[in-house]
């Protein structure tokens, strides 16, 4: 696989062909082996087992977007993982967090992230945000074919477009079937629960601190009702993972940050159980 | 039928290595030294869009000399090379030995291949490391030999007077104001010994910056971020002259690369002009 232990130790030829910017274009040249699309699972007899990654939120606000996602793993009825991190940057100015499969999941941001940078590499410049989604879209059907025996992966892409200066959402479907969201979004076992959540308390010019909030509450209210979706762990210090991008780029919360948001969220609720209440009419 | 003149082998190489030094000698020369916080790369380029100098992966930098299409199509395969490594294996996985080592193999291959023509290009492969100590140079020249430099390199078509040059005046520690002023004065020497001057539009200056909290900590340095450490006061110059990021929104680039798009298969800047 590794070029230099090729006979000349020459780079081969795949490596100097010009023309592809595409990562995975070279890879499917050079080595499709290593292609996640390219595997193929033996018929099988049920699901297979093994670990799902639930719920992700995301929220734009005049000037950013936020995306959110909550710490639990889980493998059928068992907690699989408490403190998974499912909320990955791309690259400077977009994030993706992904829900379904957790092992081809984190494979895919990898290669997602890896195929941003090569093209950045490669042509100077960086792909539009479109581009990028585009990119996205291609990989998850790349994958339909062990989406169809239940390993399913399905992301929620969140960037800040430079060109027209605001926060964008997107959402898939296991076709890799693309969509624009505005306002807000959720994927994920508990995304029912938390779109409720955000439908009643998302307005266009919430600020950006609120936003935080805003998808922290989405993400209580999911793990609320999905026993799939872990909520704010206190006793262990386990908190939902907060992202940020605005044009100053990509920013995780740090622990104290989103610890302080989950917090206060957790007090209030002890007084009121289901959460902020909206107008009746 | 003609019978074809015998040719001794060491003739058929001496004839190689001098086409490929006349076509390294006649683009312009760039310099890449070490610094405090890490390896800057300065050339003289007027396009702003062809670049010399370029990210290969984190730490990992490429600078180039010579005929454009054939240093580019290099480049895109380290950059490849790179990348598939560091997916297959780990990001730490992928060092400028290993890339230095793959470059002089093809290098060495082309060179003494009789089918092909040789490379008319002459590299340089830079990793910064954790410290100073930790710094990695590597000449790459155009028959697949490779030279680790320590401190400062020069390639291209005067690199031996730039060479010597900088071997003299330059030391350990320097700030990235006074490499970048010293880079720019064994730039200005001509072959005769005359001084001429090179604009800021005309330098092409990118650092490898081991403070830069990114992982990825290749940068090039533009607009009047350039200019400020041009000016700046060789002694007085430390506090400022750190590539802070704030300032990518002033010198108008994106975090990691130029915002340009570099036109492939286009004829280098320099080819052809003879200093």
């Amino acid at each position: 696989m590794e070029a230099n232990t090729r006979s000349t130790g020459r780079l081969p030829a795949a490596f100097l062909t010009p023309g592809s910017s595409s990562f995975m274009d070279f890879l499917s040249d050079h080595s499709p082996e290593i292609l996640p699309g390219n595997r193929s699972l033996p018929p099988l007899q049920g699901a297979v087992e093994a670990p799902h990654g639930t719920t992700i939120v995301a929220a734009s606000f005049p000037g950013g977007v936020v995306l959110a996602g909550d710490r639990r793993a889980t493998m059928g009825n068992m907690i699989a993982q408490r403190d998974i991190e499912k909320v990955f940057p791309a690259d400077e100015y977009s994030a993706v967090g992904i829900a379904g499969t957790a092992g081809l999941a984190v494979e895919m941001v990898k290669l997602f992230q890896l195929e941003l940078e090569h093209f950045e590499k490669v042509e100077g410049a960086t792909l539009s945000l479109e581009g990028k989604a585009n990119r996205l879209s291609t990989m998850i059907r790349s994958n339909l074919a062990m989406a169809m025996q239940g390993l399913a992966v399905v992301p929620l892409f969140a960037g800040f477009d430079v060109d027209r200066e605001k926060g964008r959402i997107f959402s898939y479907d296991v076709t890799g079937g693309r969509s624009e969201e505005h306002g807000y979004a959720a994927t994920g076992s508990g995304s029912v629960f938390a779109r409720g959540s955000m439908k009643k308390l998302y307005r266009a010019d919430l600020t950006e601190e609120q936003t935080l909030t805003l998808v922290v509450q989405a993400l209580y209210d999911a793990a609320d009702d999905d026993s799939a979706t872990g909520g704010p762990d206190v006793a262990r210090r386990i908190y939902p993972i907060v992202t940020v991008i605005t044009d100053e780029g990509f920013r995780r919360l740090n622990d104290t940050e989103s610890s302080e948001i989950a917090r206060a969220i957790l007090e209030r609720r002890l007084e009121q159980p289901d959460g902020p209440r909206a107008a009746l009419l | 039928m003609s019978t074809p003149f015998y040719v001794s082998p060491q003739q058929a190489m001496a004839d190689r290595a001098e086409y490929a030094r006349k076509g390294i000698a006649r683009g312009r020369s760039l310099v890449v030294l070490q610094y405090a916080d890490g390896i800057v790369f300065v050339g003289e380029n007027p396009s702003r869009a062809l670049h010399k100098f370029s990210e290969i992966y984190d730490r990992i930098g490429f600078a180039a000399a010579g005929k454009y299409n054939e240093y580019e199509n290099l480049r895109i395969g380290g950059v490849r090379y790179a990348d598939l490594r560091g997916y297959t294996y780990d990001r730490d996985d992928v060092t400028a030995r290993g890339l230095a080592n793959v470059y002089a193999q093809t290098l060495g291959t082309i060179f003494s291949s009789a089918a092909e023509k040789p490379y008319e290009v002459e590299l340089v492969v830079a990793e910064v490391g954790a410290g100073p100590e930790g710094d990695q140079i590597y000449r790459l020249p155009h028959d697949g030999s490779i030279v680790d430099e320590h401190g400062s390199v020069a390639v291209g078509g005067n690199a031996e007077q730039i060479s010597s040059f900088l071997d003299q005046r330059h030391r350990d520690g320097m700030s990235l104001a006074e490499a970048l002023k010293l880079a720019v004065q064994a730039l200005s020497r001509e072959a005769n010994g005359n001084e001429r001057e090179i604009p800021a539009e005309r330098l092409e200056v990118a650092v490898l910056d081991r403070t830069r909290p990114q992982q990825r900590k290749f940068k090039r340095i533009v607009g009047r971020q350039l200019t400020r450490l041009l000016d700046a006061d060789g002694a007085g110059a430390t506090p400022t002259d750190a590539p802070s990021d704030a300032e990518d929104a002033d010198g108008g680039s994106t975090p990691a690369a130029g915002t340009d798009t570099p036109a492939k298969g286009a004829d280098a800047p320099d080819e052809g002009t003879k200093e």
